[in-house]
């Protein structure tokens, strides 16, 4: 069976959800494939608060914010397949997926919109060194149990990382009655927002070891406890200071992965610093046709910034679908000088204004943020602070642009 | 009181005190900070968020729908634990929470994925 579709949506939480509305709403016929039993993706685990304050203007749950989503699919006419595993992206825009409904389907799309999102880094990711007892965790393994499934992981709780997910998860345990007593970060800061270090750990009286990382897991069959030392600038462990903490449960929140597994010989050009693809201000990869947008393309802290993005992805896919959107000579934007990565990654010349977003590699107070064309300066600004966990963003002329550009931090 | 303020990123670390009559911010470094800062100190409120069963076995998230003061969070975590509410519940339905001394009124903010 070949289906044909103008815009294929890979992937539906937030990303595919806003990328298949806004396809939708500019003349595409859009089909989502989801691969669980429901659209909305992580956010139908995420039942705190701190969604939609930028995009919604009021503050939701996660679980909220997906409902609003879904409704606006489902008052639309956007087909959705769901338990649908896309098995490959092949030449030609073919899309293969399996469903418990439909048996193997073959998609023919206009366009791909790849909105599949991230998974987490694992104990074997980090090479967490000790043994391998039951009760290690990922944070959001541990939040879909305890959200979704009624399950609480664990009584006495360590978590390694202090991301986004982690410190929500020191909250959740703690409400749910496990006693969290550690949460150790390898980095001298926080790669998770402020509010979430206050309301969820400082609240609760739950301690936040910096520059500390895990030295060592014990226990057989269950974990038992950790070893934990402080690490030297080096981020080696000063294994003479190591310490032990007894636990039931470790979690770990060390790091999101974009899941573009998908993408795995097809040749697209892939970002090493976002590990997700590299793409132009459409949010089109290398790969002509295909766009990327969400997580699967830059780990976002923001859903809110998600559901704009894939809006600009949907509407592209749309245009390109029919043949309308326009390309034209592009230029190369590059991050420099304490600046991690900008994106997009290329645009094209022409006019108007386009958003570059961006992050640094470390703290830093009163920078200034520049980007320049050639050596000529087109933006700058003062930020009083610039931080890893909290993505930036410029607006920049198109107009003035007649070369690469480079983002960059001028101290 | 010592915190750290959350209105952006720059986590100004805060001193609050009451001098007089007067609740005294210092360590901030804009009024955002001020206002903050003033709130944490004479009424911090926060909304709670968690789980509440459903008769059916399941369980769905909930939410308070005023945010409730910061003390009294465990106190309304464990009157919503004592809810036992019809396995049919939608989002956004409202229900009544017994607290002590507290109105307490929660909204349904995700259902079951069979539901």
């Amino acid at each position: 069976m070949l289906l044909n579709y103008d815009v294929v949506i890979i992937g539906g939480g937030p990303a595919g959800m806003a990328a298949a509305i806004a396809a939708h709403d500019s003349g595409a016929k859009t089909l989502i494939l989801e691969r669980d039993v429901r659209l909305g993706g992580i956010l139908n685990q995420c039942i705190h608060q701190g969604f939609g304050l930028h995009y919604f203007g009021e503050e939701m749950t996660g679980t909220e914010y997906a409902e609003r989503f879904r409704r606006e699919v489902h008052k639309r006419d956007i087909d959705v397949m769901l338990e649908a595993m896309v098995l490959s992206l092949g030449e030609a825009r073919i899309v293969t997926a399996l469903s418990p409904e439909r048996g193997l389907v073959k998609v023919k799309a206009g366009a791909v919109v790849l909105a599949m999102g991230c998974r987490e880094r694992t104990a074997g990711a980090i090479a967490l060194p000790g043994t391998r007892p039951a009760g290690i965790y990922t944070a959001g393994m541990a939040q879909k149990m305890c959200n979704i499934d009624g399950y609480l992981v664990g009584r006495e709780v360590v978590i390694l990382g202090s991301g986004d997910i982690g410190l929500i998860m020191a909250r959740r345990m703690t409400t749910e009655g496990a006693k969290v007593k550690l949460v150790l970060e390898l980095m001298p800061y926080s790669s998770g927002l402020k509010r979430n270090i206050v309301q969820c750990l400082d609240d609760y009286g739950i301690p936040i070891k910096y520059s500390h990382t895990i030295t060592r897991v014990v226990g057989n069959p269950r974990i038992t406890g950790i070893y934990y030392a402080p690490v030297g600038e080096d981020r080696r462990p000063i294994l003479s200071e190591e310490k032990f903490v007894s636990c039931d449960a470790l979690l770990l929140s060390v790091g999101l992965i974009p899941e573009n597994d998908l993408l795995g010989g097809l040749g697209v050009e892939m970002s090493s610093v976002t590990n997700g693809a590299c793409v132009d201000e459409n949010r089109m990869t290398s790969l002509k046709g295909v766009f990327s947008c969400g997580n699967v393309l830059h780990v976002h802290d923001l859903v809110d910034n998600v559901s704009r993005e894939a809006e600009i992805a949907g509407r592209a896919a749309a245009s390109y679908a029919k043949g309308d959107l326009k390309s034209g000579e592009g230029v190369c934007v590059c991050a420099k000088d304490g600046v991690r990565y900008a994106l997009p990654q290329r645009l094209t010349k022409g006019e108007g204004k386009v958003k570059i977003f961006f992050r640094v590699d470390g703290v830093y107070k009163g920078a200034k943020l520049v980007a320049e064309c050639e050596g000529r300066q087109i933006f700058a600004k003062k930020f009083a602070v610039l931080a890893p966990g909290e993505m930036g963003d410029i607006e920049i002329d198109k107009a003035g642009v007649d070369g690469d550009i480079v983002v960059r931090l001028q101290r | 009181m010592n915190t750290i303020c959350i209105m952006c990123p720059m986590g100004c670390p805060l001193n609050i005190e009451r001098v007089g009559d007067e609740i005294k911010v210092t360590g901030n470094t804009c009024k955002r900070g001020e206002i903050y800062g003033k709130a944490e100190f004479t009424h911090p409120v926060r909304v709670v968020t968690t789980l509440v069963k459903l008769s059916d076995g399941s369980v769905a998230s909930c939410k308070s729908c005023l945010p409730v003061p910061k003390e009294r969070v465990a106190d309304v975590v464990e009157g919503i634990g004592k809810l036992t509410l019809p396995a049919d519940v939608r989002i956004g339905d409202i229900f009544k929470v017994g607290v002590k001394s507290l109105d307490v009124d929660i909204a349904i903010t995700g259902t079951p994925a069979s539901a």
